[in-house]
Order: C-alpha cells, then sequence, then structure tokens
C-alpha cells in the first residue's frame, strides 16, 4: 500500500473514474490550469485536457446549475467550490434543483452529480470561509452529504460519490488535505451510508465525521493512557444515508455516547445523532449524550482563538471525564 | 477605442485638479505609499507567521482607492471586497487598528473578529471588507438607495474585481441601480487577473468589461487607473452624474497587481502570468513612480521631501507593527460579543430566551 496525501486520494478517484466514464466532467474555479486552488485536481488537466477538466469563472450559481442541468442529460459532474462556504452563491440550484427535481418529477428525472470542496473551519480565515454546512444539507431530503477523514475514506468515497445516482454533496477539509494514510493500489469502493470503527474500546462511544474524527482519536489515545478509558471512535463517514446500525450497535456496547462535531450545536448533524440515540438505544444509556461542537458564534479571524472554538481533544476528554 | 478614453496626461488639467493647492497633491502622493509601506510590513511579519489565513496585498493599485477616495464627502460611502487594505487607509483608517486586525489582537479595526479580509469602520462611511467575491455589489446598491431614500446627496461607491463581474447578483443590482436611479458608482478594478484565471479566460469582452453597463443604460467609462489624476478626473464625473441626477454609472480602471492573488500564489510569477509582465508593469505603469515624477515636474515635491515622507511612513508602518505585537489577543469568551445587538446591550429582547447553545 501506499502512503499518499488526501488530495492525491481524491485526485485518484477523479483520474480513475474519468478513464472509466466518459460522463465524468471535473467544473469549477481554478481546477484546470491553476491544479486546484488547493491542488486536489493537479495534473489532471494536463492529462485529459478541457473537455474532461474545465475552468470556470466566478459564478457559482450558474455553473452549479449547469451541472444540475447536465446530469439530467446523464453526464456526471464533479463541481468544485473552493470552499464549501460558497455555496451561498448557489444556494437554489442545490437546494431546489439538485435536491428537488427527482421528486417533483415523479421520478423521472435523476440528477447524479457531486459537489465537493473543502468544508471546514480552523484556518483564520474568517465567518465568510469557515462554514461546516454538512447540516444544512443533511437537513434536505433528496440530497446525500459525505465526509472523509482519512485519504483511504475520500478516494473511496469519492468514487462511490460519483457513481451514485443521486445528487451527493462531499465535504472535504482544507487541513486534512496534506495529510497522508494509507491507499490500496487496486480499486475500492467505500458504499455511502457505512461507517467506521476507527478504535475498539469498551467504555464510551466517541462519535464524529471529518476532522472531528482525528480529534477524538486523539482524545481517545489519552483517555486510554492517562485515564484507562478505552474509546470506541465511530467514524460517521457519511451522514445522510446514515448508518444508524452502527451508532445503536457502538451505544450498546459502551453504555455511554460523546459526540464530536465540528458543526454549531444548534441543529447540528450531532443534534440528530442524539436524537437517534434517544429514540432508538435510550434503555440502553448509562449516562445522558454529551456533545463536544464548535463553540456556538461565527467564526473568529484570531489565530490565537479560532483553534479553541472548534473541538479539541482536551474538551472532548474533559467531557467524557464528566460521564464516567 | 472605447470614446471615454483619453490619454493620461490630459488630465491634470481636469477641473478637479488643476485648482489643487501642492499639500493636497503631494497628501495624495503620500496616501499612496502609505498605503505600499503598510502592505509591505504586513507581507514581512505575514511570513514570519505573525498573521493567520489570507493576505490579499493591493500593491500597485494605490492610485484607485487614493483617487476615488479623494473625492468623497461626507454622504458619500465606500464598500469593496477582501483587497481592502488600501481602501481603508484611504478612508482615515489607522494603520494600528488595520496592523492589530492582521495580528487577530483585539485592537484590530473589527476586534480580531474579521481578520484582513474583513475591514469595516462605519464612522468613515467604509462598509467593508467582504470575503465573498461580489457579495458587495447588492450593499453598494442598498448604500445608494439609503442615500436616496434619506433625501441626501452623496454616492456610494461600490469597488469590484475583474472576477467579481462574472457573478449574477452584479446584473441584478445594475439593473436596479438604473431602474430606481440610484448614486451607485461601481468601480471595476481590472488587474487583469481573477486569481489564476487571465480575464480573457473568465469573461467575453467586447469593448471592455464596464460596457455591458449599456445593457441596463447606465453610463460607463473605462480608464487608466495607474494615473491618480485620471482616476479623480473620471470619479467626479460619476459622482456629479449621481448627485445631480441620481443616476449609477460603471467605471472600469485598468491596473496590475504586483503580488500574487493572495501571499499563498505560488503560481503567479511565471505560472500564469509571465515574469516579464510583472516587471513591465513595475517598470512603467507604477501609480507611485508616476505620481512621485510628475509632482516632481510640477515642482510640487522635492526629491528630499519625498524621502523625508518615505521616513515617516516608514516609521509609521513600523510602530504599527509594534503595536500590534504589544496588543492582546481576544479573550476566549469574547467569541460571544458582538454576535446579537440585543444580547451585547443586555436589552429586554436580548435576555428573553436562549441565544447561545452550548453544552
Ligand atoms: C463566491 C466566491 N467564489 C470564489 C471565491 C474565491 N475567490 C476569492 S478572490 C477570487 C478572485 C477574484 O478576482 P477579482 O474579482 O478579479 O479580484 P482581485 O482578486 O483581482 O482583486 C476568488 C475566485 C470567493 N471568495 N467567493
Ligand atoms: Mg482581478
Amino acid at each position: 500500500m501506499a502512503l499518499i496525501e488526501y488530495r492525491d486520494a481524491l485526485n485518484q478517484a477523479f483520474a480513475e473514474e474519468i478513464e472509466r466514464d466518459p460522463n465524468v466532467v471535473l467544473i469549477g474555479e481554478e481546477v484546470a490550469q491553476y491544479d486546484g486552488a488547493y491542488k486536489v485536481t493537479r495534473g489532471l488537466w494536463k492529462k485529459y485536457g478541457d473537455k474532461r477538466v474545465m475552468d470556470t469563472p466566478i459564478s457559482e450559481a450558474a455553473f452549479i446549475g449547469m451541472g444540475v442541468g447536465a446530469s439530467m442529460l446523464g453526464l456526471r459532474p464533479v463541481i468544485e467550490l473552493m470552499f464549501w462556504s460558497f455555496a451561498t452563491v448557489a444556494y437554489d440550484q442545490i437546494i431546489n434543483n439538485a435536491g428537488q427535481i427527482r421528486y417533483m418529477s415523479g421520478g423521472l428525472i435523476n440528477c447524479p452529480i457531486v459537489i465537493r470542496g473543502p468544508a471546514n473551519g480552523g484556518t483564520n480565515v474568517g465567518a465568510t470561509h469557515s462554514h461546516t454546512p454538512e447540516n444544512w444539507l443533511g437537513a434536505i431530503p433528496g440530497l446525500k452529504v459525505v465526509s472523509a477523514a482519512t485519504p483511504y475514506d475520500a478516494k473511496g468515497l469519492m468514487k462511490a460519490a460519483i457513481r451514485d445516482n443521486d445528487p451527493v454533496m462531499f465535504m472535504e477539509n482544507t487541513l486534512l488535505y496534506g495529510n497522508r494514510g494509507e491507499v490500496p493500489e487496486e480499486e475500492y469502493i467505500i458504499p455511502l451510508g457505512v461507517a467506521d470503527l476507527k478504535r475498539e474500546g469498551s467504555d464510551v462511544s466517541l462519535i464524529a465525521h471529518g476532522r472531528a474524527v482525528l480529534t477524538a482519536l486523539k482524545a481517545a489515545e489519552i483517555l486510554a493512557s492517562e485515564h484507562n478509558i478505552q474509546a470506541d471512535v465511530l467514524d460517521l463517514r457519511s451522514i445522510r444515508p446514515l448508518d444508524e446500525e452502527a451508532i445503536l450497535k457502538t451505544v450498546r456496547k459502551t453504555h455511554r455516547a460523546v459526540l464530536v462535531d465540528e458543526n454549531k450545536p444548534f441543529c447540528g448533524v450531532s443534534a440528530q445523532i442524539s436524537a437517534t440515540i434517544m429514540e432508538q438505544a435510550f434503555d440502553d444509556l448509562d449516562a445522558p449524550v454529551a456533545r463536544v461542537c464548535s463553540l456556538d458564534a461565527p467564526a473568529i479571524y484570531s489565530p490565537a482563538v479560532e483553534p479553541l472554538q472548534l473541538p479539541t481533544p482536551e474538551r472532548v476528554i474533559e467531557k467524557v471525564l464528566k460521564l464516567a | 477605442m472605447p470614446k471615454t478614453e483619453v490619454r493620461s496626461t490630459d488630465y491634470a488639467n481636469a477641473p478637479i485638479n488643476e485648482n489643487l493647492s501642492t499639500e493636497e497633491r503631494v497628501k495624495l502622493l503620500r496616501e499612496m505609499m502609505r498605503i505600499r509601506r503598510f502592505e509591505q510590513v504586513a507581507l514581512k511579519f505575514y511570513n514570519a507567521g505573525k498573521m493567520g489565513g489570507f493576505l490579499h496585498l493591493y500593491i500597485g493599485q494605490e492610485s484607485i482607492a487614493v483617487g476615488t477616495v479623494s473625492l468623497m464627502g461626507d454622504n458619500d460611502h465606500v464598500i469593496t471586497a477582501y483587497r481592502d487594505h488600501g481602501h481603508a487607509l484611504a478612508v482615515g483608517m489607522g494603520m494600528n487598528e488595520c496592523m492589530a486586525e492582521l495580528y487577530g489582537k483585539a485592537t484590530g479595526c473589527s476586534k480580531g473578529k474579521g481578520g484582513s479580509m474583513h475591514y469595516f469602520a462605519p464612522d468613515k462611511n467604509y462598509w467593508g471588507g467582504h470575503g465573498i467575491v461580489a457579495g458587495q455589489t447588492p450593499l453598494g446598491l442598498g448604500l445608494a438607495y439609503g442615500i436616496k431614500y434619506k433625501g441626501l446627496k452623496g454616492a456610494a461607491l461600490c469597488f469590484l474585481g475583474d472576477g467579481a463581474v462574472n457573478q449574477g447578483v452584479v446584473y441584478e443590482s445594475l439593473n436596479m441601480a438604473s431602474l430606481f436611479d440610484l448614486p451607485v458608482i461601481y468601480v471595476i478594478e481590472n488587474n487583469k487577473y481573477s486569481m489564476g484565471t487571465s480575464l480573457e479566460r473568465s469573461s467575453v469582452v467586447d469593448k471592455c468589461l464596464a460596457q455591458r453597463a449599456e445593457a441596463f443604460k447606465v453610463d460607463w467609462a473605462l480608464a487608466n487607473g495607474e494615473d491618480v489624476y485620471e482616476v479623480r478626473a473620471v470619479t467626479q464625473q460619476a459622482l456629479e452624474r449621481a448627485y445631480e441626477k441620481s443616476r449609477p454609472t460603471v467605471i472600469e480602471f485598468q491596473t496590475y497587481r504586483y503580488y500574487g492573488h493572495s501571499v499563498a500564489d505560488a503560481k503567479h510569477k511565471g505560472g500564469y502570468r509571465k515574469e516579464e509582465e510583472i516587471e513591465r508593469y513595475k517598470k512603467q505603469h507604477d501609480p507611485i513612480v508616476i505620481f512621485k515624477n510628475r509632482l516632481l515636474a510640477e515642482k510640487a515635491i522635492t526629491e528630499e521631501q519625498f524621502e523625508a515622507i518615505e521616513a515617516e511612513i516608514k516609521a509609521e508602518a513600523d510602530e504599527s507593527a509594534r503595536f500590534a505585537e504589544e496588543s492582546p489577543y481576544p479573550t476566549v469568551e469574547s467569541i460571544y460579543d458582538d454576535v446579537y445587538f440585543e444580547v451585547d446591550r443586555q436589552t429586554e429582547a436580548g435576555r428573553t430566551g436562549r441565544f447561545f447553545f452550548n453544552n
């Protein structure tokens, strides 16, 4: 297995799917000649040319709407938002068009589009650039939402997303792009809707998605070495569809859940997970479900303070110790 | 060639320029120099790791902010995008609060909350500093609407880039500006690139970008942004149109940025643009060099005076870095300040119901 960066794992997924399916096309700002603002698409334009890798003007509403329209004819556009935060400019196209067209046509029209890009705080780019919209989009029946924490997952999930026949919103993270991880040479696909137990324990379940998984893993290590507490760390990987079985299974095993979530708490992904546990595993709980989310205010710029606005291993540990 | 384009050498005699006192002329130069020095110091400390996020430098474009803002009266307002340091200093914001904002300090103009892209000073009619491309353009329309609604004689100057012109909201705004006779002036700072994309690769252009205004029966002008006299003369016409007829204008200034899109843009030299191109602009089109030479020729300034100004400004910029360095960071608790007016003031409304949902 090769040790490669998260961005290159995505890059491999694009290259393989471009070669496999002539309908796959990459579209977005600076994705072609500039190699992507975060170098996720580097080399692809050179290799596959203008037809398969296309630069656009700064017109998110138009190029996402264009992708939705083309997907109705069977193309499989993979559209980059330089930041998921810019989805606000294209919200109508994403929510009303991509999200509702299948339903409103009584199932006559499909929309096999992928919209992707970084969706994270923590890089001191201010409130307008630091949104984590997986909960906004997960709230829309018709859309699927995926969030990858590791290079391995990023590649496998992206390939599934591109082959999926529904609109998939793929959440990446600028702080993860440079992370390295093992990715096999042979082809693999990770189906949407399957969570991954990233660490096995017996005392508490840490449930997270995206970069918060790494925060949970760090916390779990410290909990084990310093407090003799063994944590399960469950990576949701996919927000909608959601692997409820995996959530219930870990909670039934440990009887305690701490949800780690870079969303703001109000209707964050963890709020839905919490409701799920309450509704379906209430009798298995030895303590109320606890959450560690981003502090509930717009993202602050200050580089000294912003890191503390996001969930930290320390805050996770504190929460776990309170439950024990 | 568009009818509005005139050789830049004509503009010293424009009515708005010919009566400028020596002091006023020197001030124009000085303000451009302040912006450049401020950003050079900011770049130094950005590279030293004192700041986070992005740093978009305005160096090369100073004549536009300084020239336009120099015409502003009490009822004129300014709003721009994320490349906002130049406009901020031009409206009179202090280097200290601007530098401290870059450092993310509590003494910054936005208390360390907004960063480089989000400077604001409503007391100076300066409404930001906006990070979402073209997001400021309907706000500019709104400032103009507000000015007119209040019965004031003023204009809203709304700056945008050559890349921003391809957001749909720009055209929705232009249509409304014309339909409702709103005194907004859209100033396109055409520095020829939007990130790594050249104008030719992002926009269909007939004569120029500003010409798109014709579709909405909005007056427009294309001008050379490197000459601060020309910037003033062309902007003055638009201001008069706004004051007297409450009509909008689109002005496109040709300009150039010397640095990358942001400091992180490694490809700007020899990647999407040739190094010779950058050098050519620096040598032949630098707004500060051009205006300095003009003032030397006009005998408005001597080489010694120029150097004295340079020294003063350097001291001011260095001092701002010291101020920023020594200032405190915001506290973690301050994250919750400035979210809601009612909560900050602890009014009845701010004490009713739960506002923040931490667990
Ligand atoms: C809606 C939106 N899309 C994309 C971006 C990323 N972005 C920031 S600046 C920029 C280029 C803008 O170029 P231009 O309008 O020419 O202004 P300049 O940077 O040259 O001043 C891009 C693509 C953004 N901030 N907002
Ligand atoms: Mg530009």
